[in-house]
């Protein structure tokens, strides 16, 4: 394929609008705060609070979805069977949903006034305004980011390695967790970063579903909003903090699949 | 061919918006409040509480097309600090417009409605009395403490001496408008909350509204200004003038709204 020096300059300029659009917002957090600032604004107890809930929620959340979506994306990558890209495509869905619509997708499902609302009423279950909210909502949003890379990653997994183990008298139970987990680890971990870092962002359905309250519902996403109008500074200063975690997660992401990648390569 | 077609796309979309910022420096969230240049319209920052009765107001507003935007006065108010510029600021309370003149942002304030905070409750709710929001084991929402319905909830509960103090033990969320309340008692997310009498009135009939104590109740008087710098000056004081005038009036005092405090 040849390039014509106009297509290349258009592509180049492309580009380079592409990075200054997607970055200058990213960097003007960083230049309306000063360090001191930020520390000041983390000795800040609701500030404080908010970040101690974010990572309690978010932890919760992900080994809800690593307990249970690496034996379901297992299911998916290693079995065929009717339906199965419906059923993907269902448990993609929350991928592309607007947060307010996972919001009242959830009051609709689990709310006091929700189809299962009365019937975890009888068992004395109640989401609505509750830190155990919180955990469903990022769980409904950011599991879908772990499933998707799992099943990949089981899929990419050489069949004639798990064969070998099989034929050498490993049940499944322990190919799996002895052959398949290590194999597709890079993947596994990529995944559980990306839903990690989803869930630290959610906004919309936690507020939609469970509330803000400092200490109970109040996320740091949350407390950035509450800030806002009443203390910009502050408001910056701790989506400062979100930007350097996220930025960490994704780069751990980039790493570990590189490193999986030549892992790969050198087996 | 497609490659270079999503190229070429991409190119187009990103340097479009790259004019549409030009040299303002605004966050890009203002994008929505700021634009609109069109002849003839006018770009209105409202409460949320203001949203019924101003859609209708808008939709007859001659000189038209009205672009609406709601949320937390506060949160408007923030926006308009931080550079957006829609041509009219319409809050739920007097102190965030005239702050916003203090500064040089808008210009001099009107008074143009008044309002009353009720506790509401969902329609089937067992509770009758303020004294029941108190109990123990009730969840209460209300507006967070920068957003006008949350400022008058917490001078009410101040006045409301151990029922106010009970009440504000009970509550469980703060929503950052008051349809946030709203929303969570539709939904029997909570048991009780505090908003104005037009929401209560808005939700036909999902709510229920009891009534403070005539001594504990806060003055609610709606403030509106035009913004100085707005791209249609001469609309935006029509729009002014006219929610102040007869019609404007009339539309408030059907969607709930009281006279302004004072007049």
């Amino acid at each position: 394929m040849s390039s014509s020096p106009p297509f290349r300059v258009a592509v180049t300029l492309a580009l380079a609008a592409a990075l200054v659009f997607l970055t200058v917002p990213v960097l003007a957090i960083f230049v309306d705060t000063s360090p001191s600032q930020l520390l000041s604004s983390l000795g800040d107890p609701a500030a404080r609070d908010a970040l101690r809930l974010s990572v309690v929620t978010t932890v919760s959340a992900l080994v809800i979805i690593v307990a249970v979506g690496t034996p379901a994306a297992y299911a998916l990558a290693s079995r065929d069977f009717r339906g199965k890209s419906v059923v993907t495509t269902l448990i993609e869905l929350p991928l592309v949903l607007p947060p307010a619509v996972a919001g009242i997708a959830l009051l609709a499902a689990l709310g006091p006034r929700g189809v299962l609302g009365s019937a975890l009423e009888d068992l004395g279950i109640s989401l609505v305004l509750q830190t155990a909210g919180v955990v469903v909502a990022l769980v409904f949003v950011s599991a879908p980011f772990y499933l998707r890379q799992a099943q990949a990653a089981f899929a990419a997994v050489d069949p004639a390695v798990v064969h070998a183990s099989r034929t050498l008298g490993v049940g499944e139970a322990a190919t799996f967790a002895r052959v398949l987990i290590p194999s597709a680890r890079s993947g596994l971990v990529a995944g559980a970063a990306l839903a990690w870092a989803r869930a630290l962002g959610e906004f919309g359905a936690t507020l939609m579903f469970a509330g803000s309250f400092r200490g109970i519902t109040q996320t740091v996403p949350l407390a950035i909003y509450d800030r806002f109008s009443e203390d910009f500074p502050a408001a910056l200063a701790l989506s400062a903090v979100l930007v350097c975690v996220s930025a960490a997660l994704l780069l751990s992401v980039k790493l570990v699949t590189d490193r999986g990648v030549v892992g790969l390569a050198a087996r | 061919m497609t490659r270079s077609f999503e190229t070429w796309a991409l190119a187009l979309v990103l340097s479009a918006s790259l004019a549409a910022c030009g040299s303002d420096s605004s966050s890009p969230a203002s994008g929505a409040a700021a634009s609109g240049s069109e002849p003839g319209g006018v770009v209105v920052s409202a409460a949320s509480s203001l949203k019924g009765a101003l859609t209708t107001y808008g939709a007859r507003f001659k000189p038209g097309p009205v672009r609406l935007s709601f949320a937390g006065s506060d949160e408007l108010a923030a926006q308009i600090e931080q550079g957006v510029k829609p041509d009219v600021f319409a809050s739920a309370n007097t102190k965030l417009p005239e702050q916003l003149y203090e500064k040089g942002l808008v210009e001099k304030p009107k008074v143009f409605a008044g309002n009353r905070l009720v506790l509401a409750v969902p329609a089937d709710s067992k509770i009758k009395t303020v004294a029941d929001a108190a109990k123990t084991g009730m969840t209460v929402a209300v507006g967070s403490a920068s957003v006008p319905v949350g400022a008058y909830t917490h001078e009410v509960l101040a006045k409301l001496g151990a029922n106010g103090a009970a009440i504000l033990r009970n509550v469980r969320s703060e929503e950052p408008d008051v349809k946030g309340v709203v929303g969570k008692l539709t939904q029997g997310a909570v048991d009780a909350g505090f908003v104005y009498i037009t929401d209560v009135d808005a939700t036909h009939g999902q709510i229920r509204a009891i009534e403070l104590p005539r001594d504990a109740s806060p003055t609610v008087a709606y403030g509106i200004a035009v913004v100085n710098g707005a791209k249609h000056p001469a609309n935006a004081k029509r729009f002014v003038d006219g929610v102040m005038g007869s019609k404007g009036q009339q539309v408030l005092k059907a969607a709930g709204f009281e006279p302004p405090p004072g007049s």
